[in-house]
């Protein structure tokens, strides 16, 4: 029964000494340890919260600098698209132009050879005309003379005509 | 009464286990005994007889001490005067005593291990089975006069427990000292291995079970903790300055259970109050409900007294009944046995120490939480 009786000495000191314990510890630990792990527990939350909304403006800007590229390269994509066109009209343009001035060279060009020809076989009408006018002379001169070698005559003048 | 109950039950259960593991051992002995018969028939006689004689005084056999497992466990566990070192070097301890007269201060060393009287101022004293008596003028104990004397000795339990304050103490300051050193920066040393269990204390102990009014509670909390488990490491220590088996002595058991106690009834809120006085049952249950309430109070920290108490003190008995195996025996060759079984039970007593310190803080903080709980 001795093992379970509280003697009173030791109630009496456990008692006196406990309670010194608890406001020694209480002044000179708990309170700047337990305050110290609050302090530090909330810096340690706010440095995440900040962290968390540097991240989310991180996201924010990253998403702005894709948006504004995406437009750029639309920008450019439509400026190429554009100047190709254009190339391609101007490209057109100058070759049905070229078409068109060659064309009207050619016409020019087949104007002219028409009228040279005009005149040459104008010139060949002439000539044949004085020449037959000529051979006639001729004829007539030689008729005059005999008939046979007139007739031989003509028939060597035609020939010569003929051959030109 | 009720709390009454369960108070002899848990020492008589302590007693039966404890008995039986006597029983055991000592069947084991005849066995030896027998055997040893064969070569010393006469000897072990007469050694039984000189027991049977003598009763529980140990006897001489062979010039050598009978060892007495009981008396020498009991002794470890129980409180004392001196504080025992080693073979026969102790430490004496201040002996102060309160007397109808006045106050008494003197070394236990006068008693030379309880073989001499000391003649006191007002009284002359004997140590009897570690306790202070007064000797009458007959030559005989005076156990009238003894009474009459209170004794408030730093014996070893008081000594051991000023060692472990002393510890706490040191070890505390310096971590709150290293806190103010290094504001805001992540813990180092001791600092970061106690940190994790204040805030345990606060986080798994006192948060879930007092709510958001934990934090007037805590320094008391995490004393107790901290106090409780010192205590319990250090008695498991086997050689000064531990091995006091100081949370294992039910008078400071009682202390820290009568804290938590004044502790949750002076923060009773009045809904904790209403739940007493004025239960949610029919009028006519209050004879039945009001008293058992009202020793719902006491058997509340006298269920945490008990527990600390009987966990801390098995453990000592079961390590020193190990130990004990090798000198009943007479051999060395159980003593590997016994090693072993004393390392597992130490293993096992080191998280038993953390453990009693975890529950005592875990149901005071309960008992606050149920006292200061708001109800709609």
């Amino acid at each position: 029964m001795e093992l379970v009786t509280p003697s009173i000495g030791l109630v009496f000191w456990t008692g006196i000494s406990f309670i010194c314990l608890l406001i020694l510890l209480r002044k000179f630990a708990w309170k700047p340890i337990l305050g110290a792990i609050h302090e530090r527990e909330q810096s340690i939350d706010e440095a995440l919260n900040k962290a968390e909304l540097a991240k989310q403006e991180m996201a924010r800007l990253t998403a702005q600098n894709q948006d504004l590229m995406q437009q750029a390269r639309a920008e450019r994509d439509e400026i190429l698209k554009e100047a190709k066109t254009l190339k391609d009209g101007i490209l057109n343009e100058a070759k049905k132009q070229a078409q068109v001035e060659g064309s009207k060279l050619i016409e020019k060009a087949k104007i002219e050879i028409e009228n040279q020809k005009k005149a040459a076989l104008a010139e060949v009408k002439d000539q044949v005309s004085t020449l037959s006018l000529e051979i006639a002379e001729r004829v007539l001169r030689t008729q005059l003379d005999d008939k046979t070698k007139q007739e031989a005559l003509v028939a060597n003048l035609l020939k010569d005509v003929e051959l030109n | 009464m009720d709390c009454n109950q369960v108070f002899v039950s848990k020492v008589k259960r302590l007693i039966v286990v404890f008995t039986l593991l006597i029983a055991f051992l000592s069947v084991k002995i005849d066995a030896f005994a027998q055997v040893d018969s064969a070569v010393v028939p006469v000897d072990s006689a007469v050694a039984k007889t000189a027991e049977a004689v003598s009763g529980e005084h140990g006897t001489e056999e062979h010039g050598k001490e009978k060892f007495e497992p009981t008396k020498v466990i009991m002794e470890h566990i129980a409180d004392s005067h001196m504080w025992h070192f080693w073979g026969h070097v102790s430490m004496p301890l201040p002996v102060i005593l309160y007397t109808s007269n006045g106050l008494e201060f003197f070394s236990s060393g006068h008693f030379h291990h309880g073989e001499e009287d000391y003649k006191g101022t007002y009284n002359t004293y004997r140590l009897v089975e570690d306790h202070i008596k007064v000797v009458g003028a007959d030559g005989q104990v005076d156990e009238a006069a003894s009474k009459a004397v209170l004794d408030f000795s730093i014996t070893k339990n008081v000594a051991a427990m000023f060692v472990a304050i002393f510890l706490i103490v040191v070890v505390f300051t310096s971590v709150a000292a290293s806190y103010r050193k290094r504001v805001g920066r992540a813990p180092k040393g001791l600092q970061s291995f106690l940190e994790p269990i204040i805030v345990f204390v606060r986080d798994d102990i006192a948060k879930p079970n007092i709510g958001h009014k934990y934090a007037k509670f805590m320094p008391y909390l995490l004393t107790v903790f901290f106090f409780i488990w010192f205590n319990n490491l250090l008695g498991l220590f086997p050689i000064f300055p531990g091995g006091a088996n100081v949370t294992g002595n039910i008078a400071l058991t009682f202390v820290m259970a009568l804290g938590t106690m004044i502790i949750v009834n002076i923060n009773g809120n009045k809904y904790y109050w209403k739940h007493i006085f004025r239960p949610d049952v029919p009028w006519w249950l209050y004879p039945i409900m009001i008293p058992v309430e009202l020793i719902g109070i006491i058997s509340k920290p006298f269920a945490l007294m008990i527990r600390l108490f009987a966990n801390i003190t098995a453990g000592h008995i079961i390590v020193l009944s190990l130990i004990s195996l090798i000198f009943i025996f007479e051999t060395l060759a159980i003593a590997p046995v016994s090693v072993a079984f004393v390392l597992f039970m130490d293993v096992l007593e080191l998280l038993v120490a953390f453990l009693q310190a975890f529950i005592f803080t875990l149901l005071t903080a309960l008992f606050i939480g149920m006292a200061v709980e708001e109800h709609h």
